[in-house]
């Protein structure tokens, strides 16, 4: 039965690290819109966005992402049985959930951080040129303010895709889960534990590189002469 | 039945009342796992900021690298490794102490950055000041340059020591009886996870809001011109 050498792993692990490259994608992009609509939500006027997006923003940075990941797929679905709905999620749609839902909650404050930095007089040159509130929001603030959020966005989609390696534990077929499934049946868990941990610092380069060239592509909206 | 704490799954509400002593003993666990975590990460930071200082590439570039590594991993992948091939070469350690030395090994590359941002930020003027004074080179670091860091540095410790409570639920996969997996157990018996998932929400909202008040307060207390260590 271990007949296998390492690299007859390798298109197993394969399997696994494509999974994991399109949950880290998908919770990236969902997490950067959730960054935005409850980091602008915090900033706003209106005290009902306000109050909900603090309240997002404390209860998944303030607990646990395997906890909020748990809770999703185990304690969700007895709630629509309580009242009547079917809320039993697929693990797929409870993984992307609540990744993005968690790094949503720290991109959040990163947004809200970067817009508040935006200079003062830029909103009030903004009000002087009779610029409407969501002319100021789009045209002067937030291509002022989305450069500085670059060096954080980087750190939290590392963050994201270190963390798709929980989605493992609600039977998903990740690449941490291929690399369980492959050490049960070989038991040679040096060589796949140093594959899977080099392939997941691998994947994490890349990802670094793409933030990179992102974080240029939007830095062509920094203002002149700064 | 769990810790020989009976529960009383008559309704939700019993059962609430009842698992929450069996929860408590998960919640110590949890912070024991945390304190233990964070002492690792904090030794071993330090260890790891030294040598990214070390003024030979020799060692500087190696010891980058590997805090790169530890940065850019997984916690899961780097705790399976730690539980299933140390074995191999003839360590065997406990499930508890296998899950603290993961967190603090992935710790530690983050307070290494911490250590290193701290000693960065005091201006550069201070360092030219103790020259101009005729300090010698480890009398201007302890005291000039680290009562002025330690300041920036304690408030962002503070905020790892949080994270590192999130992270302990991860352990569990090796078997630890920490909050979240004495929740999991008590819903596969009771078939109602509802009950014991939500009541570990709202413990871990507690304790990290209070954590991050206690931070704040920290910050605030300690003097921004440093603190001296005589």
């Amino acid at each position: 039965m271990n007949e296998m050498t390492w690299t007859d792993y390798l298109p197993v692990l394969w399997e696994g690290a494509w999974v994991t490259i399109q949950l880290t994608f998908w919770s990236t992009i969902f997490g950067a819109l959730l960054s935005f609509a409850a980091g602008l939500g915090k900033l706003s006027s209106n005290r009902a966005l306000r109050w909900l997006s603090v309240a997002y923003i404390e209860v998944f940075r303030g607990t646990s992402l395997l906890v909020q990941l748990f809770w999703l797929y185990f304690a969700l679905p007895l709630v629509g049985e309580a009242i009547g709905v079917n809320l039993r999620l697929p693990p797929v749609v409870a993984g992307i959930l609540a990744l993005s839902l968690n790094i949503g909650a720290y991109g959040a404050e990163v947004v809200r951080g970067a817009v508040q930095a935006v200079a003062r007089s830029q909103y009030e040159a903004a009000k002087a040129l009779n610029c409407t509130r969501r002319q100021t929001l789009f045209r002067i603030a937030l291509p002022q303010a989305i450069p500085e959020m670059m060096p954080p966005f980087d750190n939290l989609a590392i963050q994201n895709l270190k963390d798709t390696a929980l989605v493992s534990l609600i039977s998903l077929a990740d690449l941490a889960m291929r690399a369980e499934q492959l050490r049960n049946y070989t038991q040679d868990s040096p060589t796949i534990y140093t594959l899977v941990i080099l392939m997941y610092f691998g994947m994490a380069l890349v990802l670094t590189a793409l933030m990179r060239l992102l974080a240029r592509g939007v830095g062509r909206w920094r203002p002149a002469g700064r | 039945m769990l810790f020989g704490i009976e529960w009383d799954a008559t309704n939700s509400w019993t059962l609430a009342v009842s698992i929450f002593p069996i929860l408590l003993h998960g919640l110590w666990v949890t912070l024991q796992a945390t304190v233990l975590g964070f002492f690792i990460a904090v030794v071993l930071g330090l260890v790891l900021a030294v040598l990214k200082a070390a003024p030979t590439r020799l060692v500087s570039w190696p010891t980058r690298l590997i805090s790169e590594f530890l940065r850019d991993t997984p916690l899961l992948i780097q705790l399976f490794f730690l539980y299933y091939v140390l074995p191999e070469f003839g360590i065997v350690l406990p499930a508890f102490l296998t899950g603290a030395i993961a967190l603090g090994v992935q710790y530690s590359a983050y307070l290494s950055e911490v250590y290193r941002a701290g000693i960065e930020a005091v201006p550069i003027g201070q360092h030219e000041a103790a020259r101009a004074l005729n300090f010698a080179p480890t009398r201007t670091f302890t005291h000039i340059i680290l009562p002025q860091a330690i300041p920036r540095i304690v408030p962002a410790m503070g905020n790892y020591l949080v994270s590192i409570s999130k992270d302990v639920p991860v352990l569990s996969v090796v078997t630890v009886l920490e909050l979240l997996n004495v929740a999991t157990i008590i819903g596969d018996r009771t078939f109602n996870y509802l009950v014991p998932l939500s009541m570990v929400g709202g413990l871990y909202l507690i304790m990290t809001l209070l954590a991050a008040q206690g931070v704040k307060r920290l910050d605030m207390a300690l003097p921004k011109t440093g603190i001296p260590l005589k």
